[in-house]
């Protein structure tokens, strides 16, 4: 048994796929611990914000402020303006105007900038230009000019009784708060959804319900082809043939759309993520049922089961202590591989819409279903989908990888 | 040497019938597929006797087997046990039939469960026999008595697992099982096949010393005509699925009468006479 | 004198288990091998024979690996070659090399001709298709198998057809030495008595110039070899002539194999057979002293310190014991 494990843990595709893992079910424990709430908890107003750390701009009014005179802090405040294609727009209009490509230099924000100022004027009319394209370009300057302003803001509140401006604070370029002064500071790795939820913690949470109905699936779907392929196998005949009968059946109907009218029946308020994973279950046993049964049929033919009837052990005994043993390894890695299909299943079944009820838990279907329906791929917010479907993918790579592993240590004839 | 086998004081008149059938058949299959492993096949197995059935693969020799242990029903043909006709039709019944005839498989290796102890074996057989479980002193007396008969020490043995064994050593046990049983029929099948030489001479003397201990019968079933004439009080010559010749050993080898006998011991390397190559 | 056609010198080669342990499965074994002599090696199973019959190919691939020792064939020392080189220049056209279950070697979806081209293509790349069918149909109608069998998938011919028809391919190129490793221990005694009649027909038409043959089955060596070499636990214990041997083993652990000879003979019935006791040593940690001491009957406490030397008598018998030839044979007659 000792040594079984220690060839296991020698097996580097098997121990990848166990990190792998390891690393998923540690932060799904972890994290919840360091960043506790309910996570359908809708925290923005407005959807999909980007990742990144969300500073109260209120709070910062209060904080004490210093003085910090940085030499760069005027570019940074303009290449935060300046996106990259407003640095080509630039290099297109100087080079109409006339300025030799050599002497333009896309990176060195300086440069550009005096180049910029040096030559532009918006009363130059540059021969072919649309309308719309010298707005753009008088807007990009008034913009560029905004941030190359060094006067203070004024933050003032209102007073009720006199109805006038009382100033609070004047703001120079040069104030600074330090981020520890701020009494909130939001940190989304992962931004939020388009409901204003925050996408990592949804994410973590939704991790251990598909997780979950992996484990309640394959765990059934796992038991029932294990009685059927035991039976059908070991007892063979009139039995064999009913077993087989049904699981003929449950092969040529193909399981998904099984599973979508199934789902389909059952109906949005009754389905959980348990009932969900009842479904699973109930659909993907066929495999592993005729996997099982074909390792028995052979296995019925060694010796030690003749002995074992030859000793007086009764049916069950036998399968039990000289049949189980044998197909315990091939049926831990069918398992493994089960959770892994009713995963993405899951997915799948979410992302039709007949997943578990929205209200309730996340799944990490529905996080798919979700950023979907209000369309996180047209406009571009990659973190409302990619992570999840990195975690999906990580998921059922990491278990198909432990699949493998195990196979190379229980199959002799994969060994190298 | 333990071995009585010489026919001076070996007739078979003189012993109580043990095992016989009666035109007993096997078929796999049918229609096209139909495949006669066992073709109206009769025998008389003696009180006390060593039987070779001889054949080469598949000539239905392992079927016979199986047929006689219980294993598989025969397709037709009765088979009578002490003269009475064989009654293996409940589970009962079978666990009876079972205690009385016992057998040793070819390959070692599968034969036991690699994943129990090889005491577990041994303990079911005192299961068998009604050994209280209580009665670890018993227990524990009765299997070193086993274990010293087939010259294993339990002491060794006991907490180990098969794959720990080599085949001979396996094999030993498997006779150290038959030991504790006494059971009235051993059906040996193949039991030297997949080891070598060497242990081959120490399971063949162990099997002699069994009969010689229990007077069972003992079947022996081999591809070896050599072995079985090294061995055997009587042989029969088993070719496709038909005994095409039996009676004394020496008799059936030193004399053969059906041209397949005459073939198989010719066609055997021998040490003493000439092996002829051209009469392929 | 001639030069021998396999001449092997101090060959040592060990195994590489998973968990990067070594069995030392072949340890300083030396042979030669004369031209139209036949060589059968004899033991137990786990004593390394059938590691001697890769080894002795030249061609090493993990697990197995070379550690010291030359092999000579023909005047030609291959063991310093690469395993490509190995493959490409010596196998098949001076060693060729017949495992137990060669016959599963044939790809059922190609027919038995094509296997030889194959063989002949891979050393002479110039030779037609003609020439090539030619060629094996001469050599399988010499051999006793049909010209037709060429035309034929693997699936057609049974058992000891296919195991023949591996054997006339894997000899095309008419090797110095064949390696059969255990050639005929799956058939059945009549198919088995045709291939032994084909390795004879090999070599009395000089198809092949010498053999290795090994098998466990003594009647079978002692039928089919002139010399028989006893191995036991990866070393030589004793070599001699086939009667030599059979007859009058001198080494305790061939007296023993020998014992074990059962024969449909008469007078058969009458022998007694011994046994050796005990099982083969761990090769992964060979024991000091004589590998044997431990199921020797004759063994002292100076046996299971040092180790034996190879001792010589007759004509070309040699064992490896402590005692001397007289004292062993003093031993046995006790028995």
């Amino acid at each position: 048994m000792t040594n079984t494990i220690k060839q296991i843990f020698h097996s580097p595709k098997f121990v990848v796929g166990f990190c792998i893992m390891a690393f998923i079910l540690l932060s799904m424990i972890i994290y919840p611990l360091v960043n506790p709430g309910n996570p359908l908890e809708m925290i923005g107003l407005g959807s999909f914000q980007k990742p990144g750390t969300y500073v109260s701009l209120y709070d910062s009014i209060d904080s004490s402020s210093t003085i910090f005179k940085l030499p760069d802090a005027e570019n940074n405040r303009i290449s935060q303006k300046l996106k990259d294609e407003d640095r080509i727009a630039i290099m297109n209009w100087l080079i109409d105007y006339g300025v030799s490509e050599s002497d333009i230099n896309l990176s060195d924000t300086n440069s550009l900038l005096d180049l910029w100022w040096k030559n532009y004027d918006s009363s130059i009319l540059v021969e072919g230009m649309t309308k719309a394209k010298r707005n753009y370009y008088m807007r990009l300057n008034k913009s560029l000019e905004s941030a190359k302003r060094t006067e203070e803001y004024v933050v003032s509140h209102t007073d009720k009784e006199l109805n006038e401006l009382e100033t609070v604070r004047t703001i120079e370029n040069t104030d600074y708060v330090n981020i520890q002064d701020v009494a909130n500071v939001k940190r989304l790795p992962l931004g939020t959804d388009n409901f204003g939820r925050d996408v990592l913690k949804e994410l973590v949470s939704a991790c251990g319900t598909s997780l979950r109905i992996g484990l309640i699936a394959g765990a059934i779907a796992t038991l029932i082809g294990l009685t059927f392929g035991l039976l059908a196998g070991y007892v063979g005949g009139i039995v064999d043939d009913i077993i087989m009968f049904i699981t003929n059946i449950f092969t040529v109907i193909p399981s998904f759309v099984l599973l979508l009218l199934i789902s389909y029946s059952i109906g949005q308020d009754q389905r959980g993520a348990s009932t969900i994973a009842l479904v699973i279950g109930f659909t993907s046993w066929v495999w592993t049922a005729r996997a099982v049964r074909a390792q028995v049929i052979s296995l019925r033919k060694r010796d030690h089961v003749n002995l074992s009837k030859l000793s007086g052990h009764s049916l069950i005994r036998i399968i039990i202590t000289d049949i189980l043993p044998y197909i315990a390894s091939y049926v831990v890695m069918a398992f493994i591989l089960q959770i892994s299909t009713a995963i993405l299943a899951e997915a799948q079944l979410s992302m039709l819409g007949l997943g578990p009820k929205t209200t309730e838990v996340p799944t990490l279907g529905l996080m798919m279903n979700w950023s979907m329906l209000y369309a996180a791929h047209l406009n571009g917010s990659w973190w409302a989908y990619f992570p999840v479907l990195l975690t999906i993918a990580l998921i059922s790579f990491s278990l198909n990888l432990m699949n493998t592993g195990l196979d190379q240590v229980f199959n002799p004839t994969l060994r190298d | 040497m333990t071995k009585t086998g010489n026919n001076e004081i070996y007739s078979t008149e003189e012993k109580a019938l043990c095992l016989s059938g009666k035109g007993v058949t096997k078929v796999f299959g049918s229609g096209d597929k139909k495949c006669i492993a066992v073709n109206n096949v009769n025998f008389k197995f003696h009180e006390g006797e060593f039987v070779s059935i001889v054949g080469e693969s598949g000539s239905g020799k392992t079927t016979l087997s199986k047929i006689l242990l219980g294993l598989l029903n025969p397709t037709d043909g009765e088979i009578f046990f002490k003269g009475e006709p064989r009654d293996i039709s409940s589970i009962k019944k079978r666990k009876e039939y079972w205690k009385g005839t016992q057998a040793i498989f070819q390959d070692p290796f599968s034969s036991f469960n690699i994943f129990n102890k090889i005491d577990t074996v041994l303990l079911d057989c005192l299961k068998m026999r009604g050994v209280k479980r209580s009665d670890k002193q018993e227990q524990v007396r009765l299997m070193t008595e086993a274990c010293n008969f087939v010259n294993l020490k339990f002491a060794e043995l006991t907490n180990k697992y098969p794959f720990e064994l080599s085949g001979g050593q396996m094999q030993r046990l498997m006779i150290a099982r038959i030991f504790l049983l006494k059971p009235k029929i051993l059906i040996a099948d193949e039991p030297t096949s997949m080891i070598d030489a060497c242990s081959r001479a120490t399971i063949l003397d162990m099997l002699l010393k069994l009969r010689e201990e229990i007077g069972m019968t003992i079947i022996f079933i081999t591809h070896d005509i050599g072995l079985a004439y090294y061995i055997s009080d009587s042989v029969y010559i088993m070719e496709h699925g038909k005994i095409v010749e039996s009676g004394l050993a020496d008799e059936v080898i030193l004399n053969p009468k059906a041209a397949y006998t005459k073939r198989l011991i010719n066609d055997v390397p021998k040490i003493h006479e000439a092996w002829d190559l051209d009469t392929v | 004198m001639t030069t021998p056609m396999l001449e092997v010198k101090g060959l040592s080669t060990k195994y590489v288990t998973r968990f990067k342990e070594n069995v030392y499965a072949v340890d300083n074994v030396s042979l030669s091998l004369e031209e139209g002599q036949s060589l059968g090696i004899a033991g137990e199973s786990g004593c390394g024979k059938s590691t001697l019959a890769l080894s002795l190919m030249g061609y090493y691939f993990p697990p197995l690996h070379y550690m010291k020792g030359d092999i000579i064939v023909d005047g030609k020392n291959i063991s310093g070659l690469a395993p490509d080189e190995v493959r490409r220049s010596i196998l098949g056209n001076e060693i060729a090399y017949i495992p137990q279950s060669a016959m599963n070697a044939l790809n059922p979806t190609q027919k038995i001709i094509n296997f030889i081209e194959d063989v002949i293509h891979a050393h002479n790349p110039d030779m037609s298709k003609m020439e090539i069918y030619q060629l094996a149909a001469e050599r399988f109608e010499t051999l006793g198998l049909s010209a037709d069998v060429l035309k034929m998938h693997s699936v057609e011919l049974s058992g000891g057809m296919k195991q023949r028809t591996v054997i006339a391919v894997s000899t095309i190129l008419s090797p110095k030495v064949l390696i059969a490793d255990e050639p005929s221990s799956a058939l059945d005694v009549t198919s088995q008595k045709m291939v032994i009649k084909m390795f004879r027909e090999l070599m009395d038409k000089g198809f092949i110039k010498s053999m290795i043959f090994i098998t466990h089955e003594l009647p079978l060596l002692y039928n089919v070899t002139d010399r028989i070499m006893v191995m036991y636990a990866g070393r030589i214990v004793e070599s001699g002539t086939a009667e030599e041997m059979v007859f009058d083993p001198v080494h305790p652990y061939s007296k023993g194999l020998m014992n074990s000879i059962i024969v449909p003979e008469s007078g058969v019935r009458d022998n007694k057979l011994t046994a050796i006791p005990g099982t083969p040593p761990n090769l992964k940690k060979p024991p000091s002293g004589c590998r044997f001491a431990a199921r020797c009957r004759l063994a002292t406490d100076e046996c299971r310190k040092s180790e034996p030397k190879v001792q010589h008598f007759g004509s070309n018998r040699n064992y490896r014991c402590r005692l001397t030839e007289a004292q062993l044979r003093e031993e046995h007659s006790n028995d």
